[in-house]
């Protein structure tokens, strides 16, 4: 496959950060531009995001930190279209949303794979056309290949979350939504998500938005974060370090951090 | 070895040493003339009884009749109050039209209907299958709907982002999510079918195993009268072990139900 124009697209905000082209050939779809444009939702008479204008160019990978209860996953509820903005509009591609997208996909904090069905049968499980050769590739690619037969329950929690990365992966999805998938992992298995989810990333350029409240998480995968505060972005700060990122031995990433911490 | 062998066996025949006792007390009691032939008939004399009603064909003929009753009643029963319990559980309007009024109706036992059936029905197969299916379908229909309702809702969501149909929705979502608690309303649904059965026999019919011990009670044939309360009790047992190997196919996937290995 020929490399896709990525770099430059036209129109778009060109201030991405993605350091490394690799040389490898990309196979992924290509990611989609997003905007949001003072979004506000409340809940009767309780206002969760007040007025969110965000403006993200395709294959961008931004993170989102914030206090609990702060609206995070209502902003990727809004985008996946799984909900509706009070006011404002969310922008995917230049197509305004108004319902769920096909080109969008959301991982879950709790992999929310079907018990009932294998983990093939879970990765394929809009069972499209060849739908499982599809489904046996993407599962090779997040490392699980073998385990096609198996039952999730028999899974640990980070193959779980593996295999929720696969499923998203299969419809080559324009926009990935990540609802602080790596909270509940032991530091370990979060540290191989990381490495996986980054190079996913690179390989398929999907524009990533990622929830989570790991301020180190967040600086270390992605190329910019954004603070959640009272329901409008209080810091929106870019992290241009070179990856792949080693966080104890850049001294500017501490700095950052920091930087960060103070707004939450 | 030898000695664990032998506790093995121990062990295996254990659970059966105090139904054997009892048989053979019966017999020595009965033998001995403790027991009164009018009142309990020895053990021999039932199986006496079991085999003059195998070779005459009549045993046969009377279970094959009671068979199937109990089971066109719990197909149309059973069949009714899986679809209501689906409609109600799926779609919201059919939940306010139907489930408030089928709530009433449960409170009415179904046997205080009996002699109105008999007015509507005569003492007819249909009378019998009636009251079956009548008896059947409230169970089904509430663990149906329960089941339906209780579907974990994260994985609804999950399945709609990932593009499912209404029907591969259902099908591949709810049906199963509800299927543990449908089978627990089988489960029900068959002690309420030989209950209702056997009371419906009982009072009226002119075939059937209810018939043979009423007839056979008015002869003061007390073996036979026992031979038809031991075929009723064998028959439950057999409904039983086939829900088990049924439900243990339908939810294999289900931690509880995996005997060993971890594959599909
Ligand atoms: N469907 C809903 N109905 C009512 N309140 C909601 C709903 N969804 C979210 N909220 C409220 O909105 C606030 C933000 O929720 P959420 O976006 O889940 O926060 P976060 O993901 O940042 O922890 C919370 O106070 C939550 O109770
Ligand atoms: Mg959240």
């Amino acid at each position: 496959m020929t490399l896709l124009p990525l770099s430059k697209p036209q129109g778009d905000d060109t201030a991405t950060t993605m350091t490394e082209t690799t040389d490898e050939p990309r196979r992924g779809g290509i990611g989609l531009p997003l905007r949001l444009d003072s979004v506000t939702r409340s809940f009767g008479s309780l206002k969760v995001l007040k007025g969110v204008t965000l403006d993200i160019p395709r294959g961008q990978f931004v993170a989102i930190v914030g206090r609990s209860g702060g609206g995070k996953t209502t902003i990727l509820r809004l985008v996946a279209g799984l909900d509706l903005p009070t006011s404002g509009s969310v922008v995917i591609g230049g197509e305004v949303v108004c319902g769920l997208q096909p080109s969008v996909r959301l991982l879950f904090q709790d992999a929310r794979l079907l018990p009932w069905q294998t983990v093939i049968g879970n990765v394929g499980v809009a069972r499209g056309k060849d739908w499982k050769e599809t489904a046996r590739a993407a599962l090779e690619d997040v490392g699980l290949a073998g385990r096609e037969n198996d039952w999730p329950a028999v899974l640990s929690g980070g193959q779980r979350q593996r295999v929720a990365l696969a499923r998203a992966l299969v419809s080559r999805p324009g926009v990935l939504l990540l609802d602080e998938p790596f909270g509940a992992l032991d530091a370990l298995t979060r540290l191989e998500m990381h490495k996986l989810t980054e190079r996913l990333w690179q390989e398929n350029r999907f524009t990533t938005i990622l929830i989570t409240h790991d301020v180190a998480e967040a600086v270390a995968l992605a190329d910019r974060v954004l603070v959640l505060r009272e329901g409008h972005i209080a810091l929106d700060i870019p992290i241009d370090l070179p990856r792949p990122r080693r966080e104890h031995i850049d001294p500017k990433s501490a700095e950052i951090k920091a930087r960060i911490l103070k707004e939450v | 070895m030898r000695q664990g062998f032998l506790s093995r066996v121990g062990t295996s025949l254990a659970p059966w040493a105090l139904p054997v006792l009892l048989v053979v007390a019966w017999e020595i009691a009965c033998n001995a003339g403790i027991v009164s032939q009018r009142v309990l008939p020895a053990p021999s004399q039932v199986a006496a009884a079991f085999w003059a009603a195998i070779w005459d064909g009549t045993l046969f003929e009377h279970v094959g009749i009671s068979a199937q009753r109990a089971l066109q009643g719990l197909m149309i029963g059973g069949g009714a109050g899986f679809f209501l319990g689906v409609l109600c559980g799926v779609l919201r309007p059919a939940e306010v039209l139907i489930d408030s009024s089928l709530q009433m109706l449960r409170n009415v036992p179904h046997l205080a209907m009996i002699p109105l059936v008999i007015i509507w029905f005569g003492i007819d197969e249909e009378a019998k299958v009636f009251l079956v299916a009548i008896g059947v379908m409230f169970p089904m229909y509430l663990n149906t709907y329960h089941g339906i309702r209780t579907v974990d809702k994260g994985l609804i969501e999950m399945a709609k982002v990932y593009g499912l149909g209404p029907f591969a929705l259902f099908r591949r979502v709810i049906l199963p999510g509800a299927m543990s608690s449908v089978m627990v309303g089988l489960r029900y649904a068959l002690g309420i079918m030989w209950l209702t059965l056997i009371v419906a026999e009982t009072i009226s019919a002119s075939s059937g195993i209810g018939y043979m011990t009423m007839n056979a009670r008015e002869f003061l044939q007390t073996d036979v009268v026992v031979l038809g309360i031991l075929i009723y009790a064998l028959l439950g047992k057999l409904a039983d072990v086939l829900t088990r190997a049924l439900e243990r196919r339908l939810l294999s996937w289900h931690p509880a139900y995996q005997v060993k290995g971890r594959t599909a």
